[in-house]
C-alpha cells in the first residue's frame, strides 16, 4: 500500500512524458490502439488510486468507522497516508468525475449532433459536397456516415488527388476513428496529464487515415501532395483560419511521413508499454488487497474490544471474546 | 494502381464499391469547370472502368437528384445540382464556426498551418519534385 497505490500515478506520468514521441512514428494503426488502451488503462488506474487514498482518510472519520465498525485507531495506528494526502486525492477524484461527467455529455451532444446532420445533408451518398469556394473537408461520424467536402477542395486538387481524400475520410469514417477520439476526450478529461497522449492520438489517427488511404489508391506520393496542397489552399484562404484551432505542425510532418518509406513493424515499444501497463494494473490490485486487509484487521480489532467490554460485562459466559468476534464477523460478511 | 473490384450489384462489398463509385464521380463533376459527358466522366476516373458502369452511375445520381442533364450529340451531359448544396453550405458554414466543441468529433483532412509550416510545406513537395520528377503527377487542373 505505501509503494504501490503511487505505482499508477509514476506509470501515467511515464506515458505522458515518453509514450507521444515514439507513438508518432510507428506504424500508425497499432500505435492508435496502444494510445488507447494507454489512457485507458492509465485513467482507471489514476482514479482507482485517488478513490484508495481518499478512502483511508474517510474512514478515520468517526461517523463512517462506526457505520462500517472499524475501529479508528488501529486504521491510523497502521495507515500509512497522510491525512492531507487524502484530502487532496478526494479532491482530485472529484474533480475528474465531474470532468469526466462534462466531458461525455458534451461529447455526446456532438456525436448526436453529427448523426443528424449525416441524415440532413442533401442526398444518400457517401460524398456531399459543400457549393463553396472555401476549401474544406472533413468526416461526419453517423450510421455509416458521410465525407463531406466543399468545391473549393475539389478543385484545388488533380484526379488522382481527389480520391487520396476521399480515401482518407473513408478510412477515419469505416474504422471509427471517432470513438477512439472519445476515449482520448474522455480520459484527458479525467486525469488532465493524459492530454499529450491525446494529442499524440489524434495526429496517430490522420497517420492511419493518410497510410490506408496510400495503400487504397497505391501511391504514397499522390497522397502527400493531396494532403500538402489541401493544407495550403486552406492556408491561402484567409477568411476561415480565424475560427479554427492552431494545431501547429501536423502535415508538414504527415507529409514528410508520407515521402519517407512505411513505418516499420517494431514490436519493442509495444512490448514496453504493455509491460508499464500491467505494472499499473498489478500495484492497483495490489494496494486495494492491501487496504482490504487494513480495514479487515481495523474491523477486527473494534470487534475485539467490543466482545471485550461485553466479556466482561457478562463474566461466566462460556464464549471467548475472539471466538465471539469470529463468529460475529462470519455473520457480518454473509 | 488502382485495386478497384468490379461492381457487384448484390452483397455488402458491392454496395460499398458502388457507393464509392457514386463519391469519385460526384467529386469529378464538382471539380469540373463545366458539363461533361460519360466519356468525360470516365477519363477523370482512376483505374480502367466500363463505360456503362460510368453510364449506370451518372443516371443513378441523376435519379437522385444529385445530377442534373442536357443532351449533347446521341447522349447527355452531366453537371452537379447546386442549389440544394449551396444551402448546405451556408448552414455548414454557420454550425462549424459556432462551436470549437465540433472537432472532437469531425475529422478534419488537414489542420491549419503556421506560416513556417507553410514554408516547410512547399520545401517538402518541391523538394520531392526535383529529386524525381519522372514520377511526377499531372499539375494543378
Amino acid at each position: 500500500m505505501l509503494i504501490s497505490v503511487y505505482v499508477p500515478f509514476l506509470v501515467t506520468a511515464a506515458l505522458t512524458l515518453l509514450a507521444p514521441r515514439p507513438a508518432r512514428r510507428l506504424a500508425p494503426g497499432p500505435a492508435a490502439w496502444a494510445l488507447a488502451c494507454a489512457a485507458l488503462v492509465t485513467a482507471a488506474g489514476w482514479m482507482g488510486s485517488l478513490a484508495l487514498l481518499a478512502f483511508t482518510g474517510f474512514a478515520q472519520i468517526p461517523q463512517v468507522a462506526a457505520e462500517g465498525r472499524w475501529s479508528v485507531s488501529a486504521l491510523r495506528a497502521e495507515d500509512p497516508v497522510y491525512l492531507v494526502v487524502a484530502v487532496v486525492s478526494a479532491l482530485a477524484l472529484a474533480a475528474g468525475v465531474l470532468s469526466l461527467g462534462v466531458a461525455a455529455l458534451r461529447q455526446a451532444r456532438q456525436v448526436l449532433w453529427a448523426r443528424r446532420e449525416c441524415a440532413r445533408l442533401p442526398g444518400d451518398t457517401e460524398l456531399a459536397v459543400l457549393d463553396d469556394d472555401a476549401p474544406q473537408a472533413f468526416a461526419l461520424p453517423g450510421g455509416p456516415g458521410r465525407i463531406v467536402v466543399s468545391r473549393g477542395m475539389l478543385r484545388c486538387l488533380t484526379d488522382g488527388e481527389r480520391e487520396a481524400l476521399l480515401a482518407h475520410e473513408r478510412a477515419h469514417l469505416r474504422g471509427r476513428h471517432y470513438l477512439f477520439r472519445t476515449v482520448w476526450r474522455l480520459t484527458a478529461a479525467v486525469n488532465p496529464l493524459l492530454r499529450p497522449l491525446a494529442d499524440a492520438g489524434c495526429f496517430v489517427l490522420e497517420r492511419w487515415a493518410d497510410e490506408e488511404a496510400a495503400a487504397r489508391i497505391g501511391s504514397r506520393t499522390v497522397v502527400a501532395r493531396a494532403v500538402g496542397r489541401a493544407a495550403l489552399a486552406s492556408a491561402a484562404d484567409t477568411s476561415r483560419s480565424a475560427a479554427l484551432a492552431a494545431t501547429g505542425g501536423a502535415v508538414p510532418q504527415r507529409v514528410r511521413a508520407l515521402l519517407d518509406p512505411p513505418p516499420p513493424n517494431r514490436t519493442l515499444p509495444f512490448v514496453a508499454g504493455a509491460l508499464l501497463l500491467t505494472l499499473c494494473c498489478t500495484s492497483l490490485a495490489n494496494a486495494a488487497s492491501d487496504s482490504e486487509q487494513m480495514v479487515e484487521s481495523a474491523r477486527r480489532a473494534e470487534c475485539v474490544a467490543r466482545a471485550g467490554a461485553v466479556v466482561t460485562l457478562q463474566a461466566g459466559q462460556p464464549m471467548k471474546g475472539p471466538a465471539l468476534c469470529r463468529a460475529h464477523h462470519k455473520h457480518h460478511e454473509d | 494502381m488502382h485495386h478497384r473490384k468490379t461492381v457487384d450489384p448484390g452483397g455488402a462489398s458491392g454496395r460499398r464499391a458502388r457507393g464509392e463509385l457514386e463519391s469519385g464521380v460526384l467529386a469529378a463533376l464538382w471539380a469540373a469547370h463545366g458539363p461533361l459527358t460519360a466519356r468525360q466522366v470516365r477519363e477523370l476516373l482512376p483505374g480502367n472502368l466500363a463505360y456503362t458502369t460510368v453510364l449506370t452511375i451518372l443516371s443513378r445520381l441523376y435519379d437522385k437528384g444529385m445530377l442534373v442533364r442536357h443532351r449533347e450529340g446521341r447522349g447527355y451531359a452531366y453537371e452537379p445540382a447546386r442549389d440544394e448544396a449551396s444551402h448546405t453550405a451556408e448552414r455548414m458554414h454557420t454550425l462549424l464556426e459556432r462551436g470549437s466543441d465540433r472537432e472532437a468529433v469531425l475529422t478534419r483532412f488537414v489542420s491549419e498551418l503556421s506560416e513556417e509550416d507553410e514554408q516547410l510545406l512547399q520545401r517538402l513537395l518541391s523538394g520531392h519534385d526535383a529529386r524525381d520528377g519522372a514520377e511526377r503527377f499531372d499539375e494543378r487542373p
